[in-house]
């Protein structure tokens, strides 16, 4: 009994050691996000908070926490609440199989990318919840419209993942990431790469693909009817999801925590903080692209997704199985 | 024509041209001020939060004539007056209530002694309405407070009038 109870005080342990470190992580992502954009648009955006506004989003947070949250009368409420909650969860419950080092990982488990790919795949169900339980107009489309594009980008990411798959021969994280030992998979998959981005983009609802969320025509999408502690968990979740989706796309194409080069200055760099700073690399790019793409329009976006992502991707699936095949390259595990 | 459209569009060309030049956009000096602690410049006709002045001996220039009174366009002041042992007429109310007023100035233009005027005090929120409501003694404290400035910038205005 005692032995049980002591494995779960370490699990949970462990836990809230991976959580509260990605929790802050996350609201400093906000603050670099607003920083980057403020910065491309010449103004200074939030430093007034902390040192350098860094703790600009602790303030926001606190304000939200001290808000009323409002519930519509007309709205289903339990879903009302839920949607929130599933939103928050599911992009915290994915951090679980993330590797930050050979050792530095909480689940190692044997389908690691593929639990990544389902956890991600459900987080649009927190948006329909959200849009269809608060029972009005532009919640509802903008819930409907997240849907269709985060399903349609899907695809896509999941294709790239079998080119990546392919050439690792494991769907374990640590390996696919020690597969990238000798070369990078960006560098012979470079165009998954691009596509992959610009799934990630889509996937997370950032702009310029922020069609759910469009203020001008959808006032603000899914996010509408909330208010208080219950939006800033959707807001939360999207950030944690991008995070996730820039670690995703570190450990498949960036080498994770592998460093550039195996030679002497920069294998002192303890491994976490080569994750790190290439999911804050990847995270920068996706706020620059924030503050110069222009946002899609939604016929353009399925054009996009479904008749040149899926195409691109699937003919270079056939291509790399055909050179792995032909050369004799396939991984045997 | 088309081969290199398509070829401009496969390769990102236009999007890694614009994030070379966001990329160098945001290491150029800021264009906004970093508001509390930097602020603008204000014109010496600058209409902000009102102020009753005094003549250098501490007697008020207000000779309530109700110019003011009648030329605000909002009905946002309220006089009241008496005589004076000396014969002279004085507010005993002066009263402005900032939530009505539209800061169009009127009230400064019409007053003969420059005793009603604007100043370049523009922060001046509050928490309740009831702090907006300014009576006399209020308006005499921000006379008193901003006198120097609102000196100067009557002086500076005074070629154009």
């Amino acid at each position: 009994m005692i032995e049980y109870l002591n494995i779960l005080i370490t699990e949970i342990y462990k836990i809230f050691l991976l959580i509260i470190p990605i929790l802050t992580a996350v609201a400093m992502i906000v603050w670099l996000d607003r920083r980057v954009w403020a910065f491309v648009q010449k103004r200074r955006g939030p430093n007034v908070v902390g040192p350098f506004g860094l703790f600009q989003s602790l303030a926001d947070a606190l304000k939200y926490i001290f808000k009323e949250i409002i519930i519509p009368a007309s709205s289903n409420k339990i879903i009302f609440v839920l949607a929130p909650i599933v939103t928050m969860t599911l992009a915290l419950i994915s951090w679980a199989v993330i590797p930050f080092s050979e050792e530095l990982v909480l689940a190692n488990i044997n389908v690691g990318i593929l639990y990544l790919f389902a956890v991600s795949s459900l987080g649009v169900y927190g948006i329909i919840m959200g849009g269809w339980a608060s029972n009005s107009k532009y919640p509802f489309l903008g819930a409907i419209r997240s849907a269709a594009q985060m399903v349609s980008y899907e695809v896509s990411i999941g294709v790239i993942i079998i080119n990546v798959l392919l050439c690792v021969g494991s769907l374990n994280l640590t390996d696919i990431v020690l597969a990238q030992k000798n070369l990078w998979f960006i560098v012979p998959l470079f165009p998954m790469f691009i596509i992959f981005f610009i799934s990630a983009l889509a996937e997370t609802n950032r702009p310029p693909f922020d069609l759910p969320e469009a203020e001008a025509e959808l006032v603000a999408g899914y996010q509408t009817e909330y208010s208080g502690m219950m939006y800033a968990m959707f807001w939360l979740g999207e950030y944690a999801n991008i995070l996730l989706m820039c670690s995703m796309g570190s450990i498949l194409f960036l080498g994770g925590w592998l460093s550039p080069i195996d030679l002497y200055p920069f294998t002192l760099v303890p491994a976490p903080l080569w994750l790190i700073i290439k999911i804050l690399l990847l995270f920068i790019l996706f706020s620059l692209v924030k503050a110069i793409v222009p946002r899609y329009r939604y016929d353009q976006l399925m054009k996009l997704g479904w008749k040149i992502f899926l195409p691109l991707s699937l003919t270079w699936v056939v291509l790399t199985a055909s050179y792995l095949f032909y050369f004799n390259l396939l991984p045997v595990n | 024509m088309k081969i290199s459209r398509l070829l401009k569009t496969i390769l990102l060309l236009d999007f890694i041209s614009a994030l070379i030049i966001a990329i160098k956009e945001s290491f150029k000096s800021k264009k906004t001020l970093n508001y509390p602690f930097e602020k603008g410049k204000i014109s010496p006709r600058f209409r902000g939060e009102h102020a009753l002045r005094r003549y250098p001996n501490g007697e008020e220039r207000c000779i309530a004539c109700k110019l003011c009174e009648a030329v605000c366009p909002a009905q946002a002041i309220t006089i009241e007056s008496t005589e004076k042992e000396d014969g002279s007429r004085k507010t005993t109310r002066y009263d402005i209530d900032m939530l009505k007023c539209i800061y169009c100035g009127l009230c400064e233009e019409s007053c003969p002694v420059d005793a009603i005027v604007q100043g370049p005090n523009f922060e001046f929120s509050t928490e309740t309405r009831e702090e907006l409501y300014y009576n006399k003694q209020k308006l005499l404290d921000n006379g008193d407070r901003w006198e120097s400035l609102l000196a100067a910038n009557i002086k500076a205005d005074n070629p154009y009038r």
